[in-house]
């Protein structure tokens, strides 16, 4: 039991001292031939390595919750970017026009709400049809990304409003509205997954969902909730991002549902399912962020980045294996 | 035979569902439009789908055989880039070879990991997918990559010209389709797949080196790629480095409609020429029938949840899921 904990301790700290290491070499790596004169420990550097992996960060925080549960969720990005669709096209309707700023509440409501409806459309058809949740969402990635399509064709949906802009850039005790977006979703979510029977719940079924049927727990609807959670998550994600940018295309979001994943995983929550944490999500976000941003910094192109974090999260699975030493990791879809 | 019952009815419907919502659509489509099955249309529909559907062969293996993969867009990406850079450098004869011999690599990098590692092949595939488009884009510098002398070479010749009227992608796309068929279905191979992806454990005790079917379904489904990859570079002599970008999704969602199960253990190469035939066709006859080119995506996603959920329907004997 004893090895048990520390295997455990080891596998939560993981990240954490794996932030720690990158920090020390990109710092010490910057000293000596970095492109910039700028330090990389930089406190305002920092403060924006946390704004930009708020976009991204916030999916995954939802998505641990989704793979505790041993599902998985491939429309995010599609959810993502039709929530923006909505929120920026909204504030150009002729009735919220006549609003004013009342109107900008009003569009961040919508968004949410399309956010929200995706997530249970997605969550109803897994618990209705029982059809396996990656098949569900891949095939809603492509509908969903069809909503967007038929929205505005392939042209960009644009539109700037600058009291939200304000909010957006606002700084408050020196965080940006982002970072506060994604520390406040973290809170929440480590409070659901460690201290609510939804988060028990979230445990159970991923461990093992005979059981947690046999226990009275029903998994259908408690499946569904966590789908419109991440669908909330997704929209808020966007609502954050696109009231500073002003600027949607139809192809944004793309490929953002294997990031979160990847972040998810480098957080050490397993596939299977019943097993992870969203601490460690956070520590998985920041790590890739600081990953980009520090290859950036000692002057890697982008796509060594690419490679790098590819290679990483095989890294991680492996050595996470030799850790686990089950190597009975069935993936269960 | 008492005639067909209900329950008789209802698992034919489901065993055959795909051929018959296939025939169901292609009728649909040619009665809104004479032009969907004129000769050229339907040649130009298999021979733009050649590509997708090359792909989609490949990793038929590799989900029989129980696991995922992800990284044949971001794949393809590498040899297409490859193929066009290396056919100015060393010449097509010398490219083509090297490039199948690179692809193969990755194939049997992946193929090491999920066979031999037993690592989770979504996880490997989802890295994978990430390192090999920074290979791509270290190996192109991040450029288009473009042959310089495009009409004095007999490169073009896969995917632009045609034999006795028919054009070569659609060539490669059966014969390749017929080859990797019979391995499927007629070889001890092939059976070790099944088996394999049906129940590993037990694949394993009857002695069945698991580790290396399943290394060689990720080699399959690579040399699948480097042909899809050839086809493509030498449609177009020229490419982006992002051009299988998002395949993968859409080559599973073709496997998937063929009625392949992601568990592993089940599906032929026939059903998934069906489902990329189906895709095809669809995209086709809604762009003929004048509707714009987003409709595909929305009917694509009805298609695959219908499909899927009538196939697991049949299966539990109930249309809803018992699960409360």
């Amino acid at each position: 039991m004893a090895i048990e904990n520390r295997k455990d301790m080891i596998k939560q700290g993981g990240i954490w001292v794996f932030i720690l290491a990158e920090l020390i070499f990109f710092s010490m790596a910057g000293h000596y031939w970095s492109v910039s004169n700028q330090a990389f420990m930089d406190p305002g550097n920092m403060l924006l390595l946390l704004k930009q992996s708020a976009p991204i960060g916030i999916i995954a925080l939802g998505m641990t919750i989704i793979m505790i549960n041993g599902n998985i969720d491939l429309s995010v990005g599609a959810i993502f970017a039709l929530s923006a669709v909505v929120l920026l096209d909204s504030l150009s309707w002729p009735f919220m026009m006549a609003m004013g700023d009342w109107a900008l509440p009003l569009a961040w409501g919508f968004a949410l709400l399309t956010g929200v409806t995706l997530g249970a459309v997605n969550g109803l058809i897994v618990w209705k049809t029982g059809i396996d949740a990656f098949i569900v969402t891949l095939g809603s990635m492509l509908g969903f990304r069809g909503l967007v399509f038929m929205y505005n064709g392939e042209q960009p949906t644009s539109n700037l409003n600058w009291t939200l802009v304000d909010f957006a850039e606002a700084q408050v005790l020196g965080l940006h509205t982002a970072t506060w977006f994604l520390f406040g979703t973290a809170l929440v979510l480590w409070f659901v997954t460690t201290r609510t029977n939804h988060g028990r719940n979230a445990y159970a079924i991923g461990n093992n969902r005979d059981a947690a049927v046999n226990a009275g727990i029903r998994v259908g609807p408690h499946f569904m909730w966590n789908f419109i959670l991440i669908g909330f998550l997704a929209a808020l994600s966007a609502v954050v991002f696109y009231s500073e940018s002003g600027s949607v295309n139809p192809n944004d979001g793309m490929l953002y549902e294997l990031w979160a994943i990847t972040a998810v995983v480098l957080g050490g929550t397993k596939l299977a399912g019943g097993y992870g944490s969203i601490a460690g999500t956070l520590g998985g976000v920041i790590a890739i962020q600081l990953l980009r941003k520090g290859l950036g910094h000692i002057g890697a192109d982008t796509q060594t980045v690419n490679l790098v974090i590819g290679l990483i999260l095989i890294a991680v699975l492996f050595l996470d294996r030799q850790l686990t030493r089950k190597g009975k990791e069935e993936l269960k879809i | 035979m008492t005639g067909l019952t209900r329950q008789n009815l209802g698992t034919i419907v489901a065993k055959q569902g795909i051929l018959i919502a296939f025939a169901l659509f292609m009728i649909g489509f040619a009665m809104v439009n004479q032009r969907f099955i004129a000769l050229d249309n339907i040649s130009g529909v298999i021979r733009s789908s050649a590509i997708l559907g090359v792909m989609a062969i490949g990793v038929t293996f590799v989900v029989i055989g129980g696991n995922l993969d992800l990284s044949v867009g971001s794949m393809m990406s590498f040899s297409t880039i490859v193929v066009l850079d290396l056919h100015d450098k060393i010449g097509p004869g010398l490219a083509i070879p090297a490039m199948f011999a690179l692809t193969l690599l990755l194939g049997a990098f992946i193929g090491f990991l999920v066979g031999y590692l037993k690592l989770n092949s979504l996880i490997v595939t989802l890295g994978m997918l990430s390192a090999i488009h920074g290979l791509t884009l270290t190996w192109s510098g991040g450029k288009n990559m473009d042959i310089a002398d495009k009409s004095g070479t007999w490169f073009s010749f896969f995917g632009q010209d045609r034999i006795m009227g028919i054009p070569v992608p659609i060539l490669i796309f059966a014969f390749l389709a017929a080859v990797l068929a019979m391995v499927l279905s007629r070889t001890a191979f092939g059976r070790k797949v099944y088996a394999v992806g049906g129940n590993g454990q037990a694949a394993t005790f009857s002695g069945i080196p698991r580790a290396r079917i399943v290394f060689m379904t990720y080699l399959v489904s690579a040399f699948c790629v480097a042909v899809a990859g050839l086809l493509q570079a030498s449609r177009s002599l020229g490419s982006q480095n992002t051009v299988g970008q998002g395949m993968e999704l859409e080559v599973l969602a073709a496997v998937i409609l063929g009625g392949a199960s992601l568990m592993g253990g089940s599906g032929t190469v026939f059903k998934t020429v069906i489902g990329v035939l189906i895709l095809g066709f669809i995209q086709n006859g809604l762009l003929l029938a004048g509707l714009d080119f987003y409709v595909q995506y929305m009917v694509t996603w009805a298609i695959i949840i219908l499909a899927v959920w009538l196939d697991i329907a049949a299966k539990r004997g109930h249309l809803w899921s018992p699960i409360a």
